[in-house]
């Protein structure tokens, strides 16, 4: 099917980890109707210097492809008739790049607010920032409906964006989203870094999924210069990542049932939580582990000390873990507010190739530590947790399922580590441009990550795409026909990344 | 439910089982919250503002108020309306896009008040210094009386600097900076 599409298009150029072809205008519109028909996932989109990149899976064969169209024209057709997902990945792409997207249904502006002192800063001539018109939110017209403005400051303390509801009564009739405010500039940031530098800002793209970033970052890298890292590297990231996404599940599951006023979980799975940050600064000497997975390997070796610390925490994770899972199951008043909340149809979790707890929990059977298994998982393969709900139930489920599969893969891989090195300097130094691309599974769902490295290895263009991208749209879906009160729930129950989304 | 009710009823807290990593919490925690009494008479309230950051600061500054640190012990609270706080943590380095609702939060406070900048970000914009979408460092948008450095700090490290904070002379012209 892939190759089928790009029979007519120029050779595959020096990309690695999976092939990128150039192709023509025609070939993306069959792009696009392959991708209306189902049979293909868009699994990002980014804008380049005369350039739109994009990333296909393709669900039946389980491969990954990138496809590349000129834009020095200015101009190339809109993928977003076709499939609705790449409407805001396009209407990014234009902001930075400048390039227009013909046919876009939505061409407001996106991560623009207009308060920047450059207009299309990655483009290659940015011309002076301007004031922008005011934004215009999307209609929702009947009798007596009305108006609730949020953010972008929220209540708690969480990240900021602005959501706009329209609600009849109690009953939310529409919601949109409008983000953008913790937008940093971090691919043009990127651009002309050294591999090191770089790695730090990929370290900080989204703090929660700090290994998931560096390990991406890591491995589009290595793609790139054909680096293979020590195998004990490899298992290390693995655990450092399967660690990161325990300390955040359980933060979302105690979250998710705080919001629906049963605080005591929230305060259980916190000492639960602090516990696995507490073995991650013993194990790799910061709680987040910021930092710790390199280009070349680990920035530092796990000790047996460390080993005993995570032994200790899994130990204790299994022994009152069970329990909390007992509550959560048994609590009637719980289960009210969670079953049959913020439904995500899982036809609309295939068409946004849901990544992550959302798509597992709406049927969709995809995570990239299987599907298209990376070392070390390669060798060491998870079970994947899928459910067909769709609603905050099943979410919550399957970061449950995820946490007890973590456990248990922690401990077996922790028995049978290999010895050796846990980072080698990167040596080689590319002739030409060389371009790399991997995807891994963070705890929120899969991190897509691309790089091209020119003279003097330095990062000519790389772009790191959140699975938050495909997920922000969906939380629309799914609150419609909610209570408002209900929001905070599903909104937790998504935990979508603001600063991973705005970049 | 009511077996784990039970359980914690008998179970010691755990603020008290745990002494290592939260070396010092216990009696900065303590010496705050005379500080606090003696500075204001009351609780010390806290609004934060994401002014950008990844999110590393807000995780550290959320595990403040769980079983271990308990930082409401202490008399401090985290609000949700800048009307009902002394104190604005801010953190990020302060993007262009969020600027504005930055300095509309601080309007809103009522004196006397305060501005602790978190994080490398919020001390001096950290990695992301450069970018044509960040202004930099908090202090170039608000009065900074205390800066908190670390990427992201500990909940330790943020305890001792409201510590400081509370207890330090008035507020002088420039910022302190704790790391």
């Amino acid at each position: 099917m892939l190759e089928a599409l790009f029979a007519d298009s120029g050779p595959d150029v020096a990309h690695r980890g999976w092939p990128r072809t150039p192709v023509g205008p025609d070939s993306w519109r069959a792009i696009g109707e392959a991708l209306r028909e189902g049979k293909l996932d868009l699994l990002g989109l980014w804008g380049d210097i005369g350039a739109v990149q994009c990333v296909l899976y393709e669900p039946a064969t389980r491969q990954i492809m990138s496809a590349s169209l000129d834009a020095r024209a200015g101009k190339v057709p809109s993928l977003a008739p076709f499939h609705p997902p790449a409407s805001r990945l396009e209407r990014s792409a234009s902001d930075l790049f400048g390039i227009e997207f013909t046919g876009l249904p939505d061409p407001r502006p996106w991560l623009d607010h207009g308060r920047w002192p450059v207009q299309h800063p990655l483009a290659e001539s940015p011309r002076p920032g301007a004031a922008l018109p005011p934004y215009r939110f999307l209609e929702a017209e009947g009798p007596s409906l009305h108006q609730i403005a949020v953010g972008p400051v929220h209540a708690g303390i969480i990240e900021p964006g602005h959501f706009r509801f329209t609600a009849s009564g109690e009953t939310i009739v529409r919601l949109e989203e409008r983000l953008g405010y913790t937008h940093k500039g971090i691919d043009r940031l990127l651009c002309g870094k050294s591999i090191e530098e770089a790695a730090r800002l990929a370290a900080r793209v989204s703090g929660d999924s700090t290994v998931a970033y560096s390990l991406v970052f890591a491995r589009a890298v290595e793609a790139a210069l054909e680096f293979d890292p020590p195998p004990r590297a490899l298992w290390l990231r693995a655990v450092m990542a399967e660690l990161e996404r325990i300390a955040n599940h359980l933060g979302d599951v105690g979250a998710v049932c705080n919001d629906a006023a049963f605080s005591m979980m929230h305060a259980e799975c916190g000492i639960l939580r602090e516990q696995t940050l507490r073995a991650c600064a013993t194990a790799f000497g910061h709680r987040l582990m910021m930092d710790c997975v390199v280009p070349g390997g680990v920035a530092v070796d796990l000790e047996p000390a460390g080993v005993a610390a995570i032994l200790s925490l899994t130990a204790s994770l299994r022994g009152q873990f069970p329990e909390l899972v007992e509550l959560y199951e048994n609590t009637a008043s719980l289960q009210d507010r969670t079953v049959g909340t913020g439904v995500v149809s899982s036809a609309l979790a295939a068409q946004f190739a849901a990544p992550g707890y959302v798509g597992r929990a709406s049927g969709r059977s995809f995570d990239a530590r299987i599907c298209v298994p990376y070392p070390p998982y390669d060798a060491a393969p998870l079970e994947i947790a899928v459910r067909s709900e769709g609603d905050v139930d099943a979410r919550v489920w399957v970061r449950i399922q995820e946490i007890q599969h973590s456990i248990g893969w922690l401990e077996r891989s922790l028995a049978t580590l290999p010895a050796g090195p846990v980072r080698s300097g990167i040596r080689a130094v590319p002739a030409t441009s060389v371009e790399g691309a991997a995807l891994v599974e963070g705890f929120r769902g899969d991190v897509l990550g691309y790089a091209r490295l020119g003279a003097g290895r330095r990062i000519e263009r790389c772009h790191l795409r959140d699975p938050s991208w495909l997920l922000w749209p969906l939380l629309e879906a799914a609150i419609e026909g909610n209570i408002v009160a209900d929001f905070p729930l599903c909104n937790k129950s998504f935990n979508c990344s603001y600063s991973g989304h705005d970049l | 439910m009511r077996r784990r009710l039970f359980k914690n009823l008998i179970t010691a807290p755990c603020t008290e089982a745990v002494s290592e990593p939260t070396d010092g919490f216990e009696a900065a925690g303590e010496e705050l919250r005379g500080a606090i009494a003696r500075r204001l008479g009351r609780s010390l309230a806290i609004r934060e503002v994401d002014a950008g950051s990844c999110n590393g600061c807000e995780l550290e500054i959320h595990a403040l108020s769980n079983a271990f640190y308990d930082i409401e012990r202490f008399g401090i609270r985290f609000v949700a309306s800048p009307r009902h706080a002394d104190v604005l943590l801010v953190t990020g380095p302060v993007t262009l896009n969020m600027r504005e609702a930055l300095e509309r939060t601080w309007a809103a406070m009522p004196a006397p008040k305060w501005v602790i900048a978190a994080g490398d970000c919020g001390a001096g914009c950290g990695v992301f210094a450069g970018s044509y979408a960040c202004v930099g460092a908090v202090s170039k948008v608000l009065p900074v009386d205390l800066v908190i450095r670390g990427c992201p700090p500990t909940p330790v490290q943020l305890l001792q600097g409201l510590l400081w904070l509370m207890s330090g002379a008035d507020n002088a012209a420039a910022p302190a900076v704790m790391s």
